[in-house]
């Protein structure tokens, strides 16, 4: 069984994943994305390819690539394409049911402020395509509504005339962050800061969240809206119960296993080696 | 044992240290990615881009 490694910089995930492979007995095959040639053919030789590029547009095409060669790969190219874009989580969870704020989406200024002044203030303005919480930003009212609006138009590229615009939902300073691995929600972190932005990413601090049978419920549901595999879920509380905001594809998971009690990567090698030996 | 190309610190690699692992650099704080191992050759780490992270 030979299972590949997708990665471009080595961060404590892959090195935590690595060490799970070895004490399960596996050595990974390393692929470095900045070393990768590919035809529409011919792959590595490997049974199973594990993504873990740091970068979204090299994840989501080699996937591709991979997957056309024959390598299944965890996590497909479907699931990179759909969380790695805003618009397209929106729209699975819709098709889904999944309850999630509301969202608006223009590809104009003037829509985008119509759109903005439809659902109220404040409102979040999200790239479609972005993490860590860069470029998020907050409108409350209608003067940063134009503002804001008019400097993505006129500074930005054309992703940034993508307008996802998304509710603002009072989440009392934390979300939740989930991990959900095949059929099960592993565990889950609460994300806490004195920022409306909570990644930890920008300082947010991790602490413990029970996976309730509601966390768990809408994070498989998540899951599974987007196609399945490893993903980390993010929850905001609202007095409308749990809503999903994004779903993310190569989970980082650094802050989450003192927090939780939980091998996250033990887990993780765990179901990949099993989906590798069903292959 | 490498050298920091920032500060020219010397730095100790862990046993367990594989290409491709940032590491930092304790005298200058830099973050540095580990190219190789065997020979040891440091390089400044690459800044995050857009697209990073998850």
């Amino acid at each position: 069984m030979k299972i590949g490694l997708l990665h471009s910089l080595i961060r404590k995930e892959e090195k935590l994943l690595l060490e799970a492979f070895h004490a399960a007995g596996v050595e990974p095959v390393m692929i470095d994305d900045r070393k990768l040639i590919m035809d529409f053919d011919r792959a590595p030789a490997i049974d199973v390819l594990v993504e873990r590029s740091i970068n979204h547009s090299r994840a989501l095409h080699a996937l591709r690539l991979f997957e056309s060669a024959g390598v299944p790969c965890i996590n497909s190219h479907q699931v990179a394409q759909i969380c790695g874009d805003k618009l397209l989580t929106t729209a699975a969870l819709k098709d889904h049911g999944i309850a999630q704020p509301a969202c608006r989406v223009a590809f104009t200024e003037e829509s985008a402020l119509d759109a903005i002044e439809e659902l109220g203030y404040p409102v979040v303005l999200k790239p479609a395509v972005g993490s860590w919480g860069r470029l998020l930003s907050k409108i409350n009212d209608r003067d940063a509504a134009e503002t804001v609006l008019e400097h993505k138009t006129v500074l930005g590229s054309y992703h940034h005339s993508i307008f996802y615009i998304q509710q603002y939902v009072e989440k009392k300073g934390r979300d939740i962050r989930s991990f959900v691995v095949g059929d099960d929600c592993i565990a889950a972190i609460y994300r806490t800061s004195d920022h409306w932005i909570t990644n930890t990413a920008r300082g947010a601090v991790a602490s413990k969240c029970e996976v309730s049978n509601e966390v768990a419920e809408i994070s498989l549901a998540a899951a599974a809206a987007v196609g399945g595999g490893i993903v980390a879920v993010d929850l905001f509380e609202s007095d409308d119960g749990l809503l999903v905001n994004e779903v993310n594809y190569t989970m980082e998971f650094r802050n989450s296993i003192d927090t939780t009690g939980i091998d996250i990567p033990a887990v993780v090698v765990d179901y990949v080696i099993k989906r590798a030996r069903a292959c | 044992m490498g050298e920091c190309p920032i500060c020219a610190a010397e730095i100790e690699l862990a046993d367990d240290a594989i290409a491709g692992e940032i590491i930092v650099c304790d005298d200058c704080g830099a973050e540095l990615e580990l190219v190789s191992k065997d020979p040891v050759e440091l390089a400044e780490a690459p800044s995050a881009e857009e697209d990073w992270g998850q």
